[in-house]
């Protein structure tokens, strides 16, 4: 009966986070997310010579120019997307597979249930960078393969979660209900099963998220993503690091490093905030 | 907080109480507690209570009436989120509220300790028993000492350096409360505060335990506050009792009068809403449910539940009233006294048309390499509007054939048949008509809804799937349904978050009805409600079966249930049935050793005297 | 289900080895089935790839007779399976096979010989995070964890947040920025010359150390802190204090003990954070390690190095898994008396 008196004390969640911590982390995330997806409608060419290399910032370019002598404010505003959108690209496909098997899994308990644990085993058995890299190497290099990697490396968790939920959801009495009025199996996981586990999904969206986010920029970090000669905060990182004396100009690698670092903090924030985890 | 010169004055005055050795010396006396959330909500208020020497004090109530949250006050303790905002608590002499927090500790074991409700949680995993007691013994170094075996031995278990050795997983239920025991009775304690401590045990085991906190006050002349929500079991055991409602006490006097005629209409209804199997009659059931601790209302919490309330019961707060049987009423001399219900007859069992045969059943569960047998062979029938109680301890496999009838568990053998027709294992397997003329209603009424879902979805679903109506046809039903349950029929549009217990397993059951059902199974139904609502769902099932003539399987562990709804019981142990019959026959006359057991220590409301448990003869439960 | 259920009727099979013993069998076992599986991944893998080693080696150029000859050197003209065998066998035996490169140098290099200095470098490096984040976490975890929601939990927390949500090479350049560009104390890089202990100049390693400690220690530290805070929130510490056990014991004997079983899980998690974490924090620093070693073998295409680095790091990462739950069975009294099966 405790259950009852808290069920009906906790207020609904929205989208508002109920911390400060959090509502810090979405105005970082706005204007982050904000100045990586607007920024190349305004950047000037991120392509272009416009100064010697490494050249300090002045007027024309308020960052400097990296080791090609291209504006960094230009590269910094057309670099951000990439990440966004690979990232969003690599967790959408994880949820969206990762959902389907973990259902079938928790639900249906036949084929896909040893499948799923054994492929767990597998991938837990070594790191996600590591994974990555491998992936790369028997698909070619490229964000493509990065990107499928990032997806079917975090697949298990995520499908491991939904199962675990499913089972415990198939054992309570509405869904045994429906099961014993002869409802059909896609019938009982649509209408019983996934709106009752749509909490769980989305407490560790950020947090997945974020994984893809590092994971792949660390990936064109290590130059065996994204390629140049394009703009991305990861590469941009990696390519420029000969200019961190203080003689050249940092602000190559310490403005994009600091962009991601940004976003990355954000979502984790954010994530934190959404998923409950109250102090 | 602390200005103990102002305790030590009255505590001096107190001593002196007890040293002139009368046997009526107070060894704990609390007044005006008042226990508030952070928030300033009250919890608990203007509690006042007096336990003397070798006296047992039974404090009773229904979820969320502030019994526990008095019981730790007794221990100058709040849970994280409340704070003891006001009162005095004179344990042995001495103000427990007014001291600062070590020195409540150092009174904490030696003056006063508490024994807790779920022993599997609140022993140490990672201590071995004979270690959780030295502890609080403070004598660290002695693990094994005497003390250890002459304390293990008091409460009945076993004194070897061998038994204190065990880690906690390794005891079954029963033994691990009688360590907790143990550790409480560890520094000798003159008061004992005692917080449901058989709630979650067997009945056999309870009364094992109980027997044993009943010889430990005879023994040793220890003073206990016994909390419980089980009317019956502190009857058994109280001297006084004292009864809460919505964070106060709202009558308290000596067992046997307060019990023979209550003064406060809660206290009677709740006497009244406890199913006896010696005397199975008609429950009176109270409405409504007790209120959230935000929800209580001005003036008296109990008058919007209450039969003969005034304009004066809303106004303000009663007081706590008379001396020796206090109530807090301010009509308690109109509170009529107890009725009892007009006996009930289970029906005669002749002009039965044969329903469902359960022939051989044989069923198990596997985990991980381990089978536990949950039904080996068993097999009995019900006939049309007859109701059939399966009554067993828990593990004794009712639930699981049940779950095997209406095909959610897969037998190992045997037959289940319906009408004469035999049915498949497996639902899936079954006709529409075959599903639709069994349905099952869950045990647990906080999962057995989608909270996703309106009351008036979930009803209609099943008129549809299995009558066939039309999407309008089926909305249609659902005011009809609520109201064959009791339930007004705005309910349809809301959200089982807004439902109480009780109103929630009135939907499961209207959801069972939607379908149009000849048999209807109820798997211990009621075990998760409190009193005053079980017996109004039992009162509920009564009446549905004299207008639907429904026949009904009832799954139970509770004999005073069996008492009042079933017409048969077949008793249930390790997946056999020991006994079955006529209920009077086999509640009055048990023939089977284990039954008997069962029936002497089921406890009631009234008998009070005599060792509740029965020697087993067959091997050691607790 | 909670445990003070009365025993289930029906009956138990056991067996009379020491549980643990048993348990850690099981566990080898799996992991090595495990590894198995993984092995013939990785072996795919690193074979598909359009060409195959001997052209990586040649370049596009390289013509037939000249191809065909290094193909059958390197065992490229036998079936795939039997190439599949002899990795395996090899690696069984301690073989990490010969690098591509040293085909093509003609000189006869072993993967080992490359890359065994640079494990020793990486461990060490490793060793030494694992040195710090340990007792900080610890101390930090349950100093936080006794103190919450107090002025102690916030700051802690709110400081090791901002670090632990970044990328290891985000952290990195801002640790340069500031000991290299702006203060210029450390250097930029950490070369560290073959054959020599990296713990000669310990200046070296102190950037690729924070940068690890500092991406890690904040996340353990919310995690011990957890399993702190469940410990102190159960019903066994509650009675305990009832019971007038002194607040210190109550803090070491009820909440830490049981806190430590959760404890040595995290620790796997950051032993095992730690073999990936290295491949990004090596190459960032151009430290000699096996994960740089490896970024370099995935760059220039050496397949049968990056099978077999990633073999012998998939093998450390299933040990570590598998030491870490042995480890908690021994710890945890109770899981000791029951094999595991929890």
């Amino acid at each position: 009966m405790t259950t009852d008196l808290i069920a009906r004390l906790v207020p609904r969640r929205s989208w508002w986070p109920a911390t400060r911590a959090g509502r810090v982390g979405l105005v970082l995330l706005v204007a982050t997310a904000g100045a990586a997806l607007v920024g190349p409608f305004f950047a000037g060419s991120p392509d272009r010579s416009v100064a010697p290399p490494f050249s300090p910032p002045d007027g024309d370019a308020p960052l400097g120019t990296d080791f090609l002598g291209r504006d960094v404010l230009a590269r910094l505003l057309t670099g951000g997307e990439s990440v966004l959108l690979y990232a969003g690209l690599a967790t959408l496909v994880a949820y969206a597979v990762g959902i389907t098997v973990g259902l079938a899994a928790g639900y249906l308990r036949s084929w896909p249930d040893p499948l799923l644990m054994r492929s767990v085993d597998v991938l837990l058995s070594f790191p996600s960078l590591v994974f990555i890299l491998l992936f790369a190497t028997a698909f070619g290099r490229g964000i493509g393969a990065v990107v499928m990697a990032t997806a079917v490396i975090q697949l298990p968790a995520i499908a491991r979660i939904i199962r675990t939920a499913t089972l415990t959801q198939s054992a309570r009495g509405y869904v045994e209900a429906a099961v014993l009025r002869g409802e059909s199996s896609s019938s009982v996981l649509r209408r019983e099963i996934l709106p009752n586990i749509t909490r769980t999904l989305s407490a560790d969206v950020g947090l997945r998220f974020t994984w893809s986010v590092l994971l792949i920029a660390s990936v064109n970090f290590l130059g065996l993503g994204l390629q140049p000669p394009n703009a991305d905060w990861g590469l941009m990182v990696s390519e420029n690091r000969a200019g961190m004396s203080v003689a050249l100009n940092p602000w190559a690698v310490l403005a994009p490093a600091l962009m991601l670092g940004l976003l990355t903090v954000a979502i984790n924030l954010l994530g934190d905030a959404m998923s409950g985890d109250k102090k | 907080m602390s200005t103990p010169q102002a305790g030590s004055e009255e505590s001096s005055a107190r001593a002196g109480l007890e040293d002139t050795g009368t046997p009526r010396a107070t060894v704990l006396d609390v007044v005006g507690l008042r226990v508030e959330l952070d928030s300033g909500t009250p919890v608990v208020e203007g509690v006042s209570l007096r336990l003397d020497r070798g006296e047992i004090l039974g404090l009773v109530g229904e979820s969320g009436c502030g019994k526990t949250t008095t019981a730790l006050a007794l221990l100058g303790f709040a849970r994280p989120g409340t704070r003891i905002a006001g009162g005095e608590v004179f344990v042995a002499g001495e103000d427990i509220l007014r001291l600062d927090e070590s020195d409540r500790r150092r009174l904490r074991g030696k003056k006063v300790s508490y024994v807790p409700q779920d022993a599997g949680q609140a022993l140490n995993p990672a201590l071995r028993i004979g270690g959780s007691i030295t502890d609080v013994m403070r004598r660290p170094h002695e693990a094994s000492g005497n003390g250890v075996g002459a304390l293990l031995t008091a409460v009945d278990l076993p004194g070897t350096a061998e038994f204190a050795a065990r880690l906690p997983h390794r005891l079954s239920g029963g033994q691990q409360q009688r360590v907790t025991i143990a550790m409480a009775l560890a520094c000798e304690p003159p008061v004992v505060v005692m917080d449901e401590p058989t709630t979650g045990l067997d009945v056999i085991t309870q009364a094992g335990v109980l027997d044993e906190v009943r010889r430990l006050r005879d023994e040793l002349g220890t003073s206990l506050v016994y909390v419980s929500h089980d009317l019956a079991v502190v009857s058994r055991l109280a001297d006084r009792i004292a009864v809460m409602y919505a964070g106060r006490i709202v009558e308290e006097g000596p067992t046997a009068t307060l019990l023979a005629r209550p003064e406060h209409p809660y206290t009677k209804g709740l006497v009244q809403s406890i199913p006896d199997h010696t005397r199975p009659s008609r429950l009176t059931a109270m409405p409504g449910t007790a209120l959230g601790v935000e929800d209580r209302p001005q003036g008296c919490a109990f008058a919007p539940r209450c039969p003969q309330r005034s304009d004066a019961c809303t106004e303000r707060m009663p007081e706590l009233s008379g001396t020796g049987h206090r109530v807090r009423c301010v009509h308690a001399d109109r509170t009529p006294p107890i009725v009892p219900g007009p006996p009930r007859t289970a029906r005669a069992t002749v002009e039965r048309g044969l329903l469902l045969t359960v022939s051989d059943l044989h069923a198990s569960h596997r985990t991980g390499r381990d089978a536990v047998i949950a039904a080996a062979g068993v097999s009995f029938d019900l006939g049309s509007g007859e109701c059939l109680a399966l009554v067993g301890q828990s593990g004794s496999g009712k639930t699981t054939i049940a779950r095997c009838l209406v095909g959610l568990h897969r037998r190992d053998g045997g037959t289940v048949a319906l009408g004469g027709e035999p049915l498949a294992d497996r639902v899936r397997r079954r006709t529409t008509d075959q599903r639709r003329r069994i349905q099952y209603v869950f045990q647990n009424p906080y999962e057995s809804l989608n909270p996703r879902q309106t009351v008036g979805e979930q009803l209609a679903r099943p008129a549809r799937k299995l009558r066939g109506l039309s999407a309008a046809a089926a909305r249609a039903e659902v005011g009809p349904l609520l109201e064959q349950v009791r339930l007004p029929a705005g309910i349809a549009d809301r959200y089982p978050r807004r439902l109480s217990g009780g109103e929630r397993q009135r939907v499961a059951i209207a959801r069972a009805l939607a379908a149009g059902p000849d048999v209807l199974v109820c798997d211990e139904i009621t075990s998760a409600l409190d009193v005053s609502v079980q017996a109004a769902i039992l009162e509920l099932l009564a009446d549905l079966r004299g207008e639907l003539g429904l026949a009904m399987l009832l799954i139970t562990h509770d004999l005073g249930v069996v008492a009042v709804a079933a017409d048969r019981v077949a008793v249930l142990e390790q997946g056999t049935i020991r006994e079955s019959g006529a209920v009077e026959d086999v509640l009055h006359a048990p023939e089977h050793p284990y039954t008997a057991r069962l029936v002497a220590a089921a406890p009631t409301i009234g008998r009070t005297d005599g060792p509740l448990a029965v020697p087993d003869t067959g091997k050691s439960q607790t | 289900m909670s445990g003070h259920v009365a025993p289930r009727p029906g009956h138990r099979v056991s067996v009379g080895v020491h549980p643990v013993l048993r348990y850690a069998v099981r566990r080898v076992l799996a992991g090595a089935g495990t590894l198995l599986v993984l092995s013939v991944l990785v072996f795919l893998a690193t074979s598909v790839l359009p060409g195959d080693a001997a052209s990586a080696v040649l370049g596009r150029n390289a013509t037939g007779p000249a191809l065909r000859e290094l193909r059958q050197e390197m065992g490229l003209d036998q079936p795939i399976w039997v190439q599949y065998r002899d990795w395996l066998t090899g690696l069984l035996q301690g073989d990490l096979g010969r690098s591509v490169s040293s085909y093509l140098t003609g000189s006869d290099v072993s993967v080992w010989s490359q890359v065994g200095g640079k494990l020793s470098n990486s461990l060490t490096l490793a060793a030494l995070a694992f040195a710090v984040i340990v007792p900080v976490s610890l101390a930090g975890g349950v100093l936080v964890a006794l103190r919450a929601g107090r002025w102690q939990d916030h700051v802690i927390s709110t400081v090791t947040l901002v670090p632990s949500a970044l990328p290891e090479f985000v952290l990195g350049t801002v640790l340069l920025a500031v000991f290299f560009t702006w203060l210029d104390v450390l250097p930029p890089v950490s070369l560290i010359a073959p054959g020599t202990s990296p713990l000669e100049a310990p200046d070296l390693l102190v950037l690729p150390l924070l940068t690890l400690v500092g991406v890690t220690v904040g996340a353990a530290i919310r995690m011990i802190r957890a399993g702190m805070l469940d410990a102190l929130a159960a019903d066994y510490v509650t009675v305990a204090r009832l019971n007038g056990i002194a607040e210190p014991r109550v803090v070491r004997r009820y909440a830490l003990r049981n806190a430590l079983a959760p404890s040595i899980q995290v620790f796997a998690l950051i032993a095992q954070y730690l073999v990936g974490g290295l491949l990004i924090v090596e190459y960032m620093f151009a430290y000699p390690g096996i994960g740089n070693e490896l970024v370099q073998a995935v760059t220039i295409h050496d397949n049968t190095e990056v099978r077999s680095v990633t073999m012998l790091l998939a093998a450390i990462y299933v040990a570590l898994m598998i030491l870490a739950d042995v480890i908690v069975l021994l710890v945890v009294p109770k899981l000791a008396e029951v094999g595991g099966s929890a």
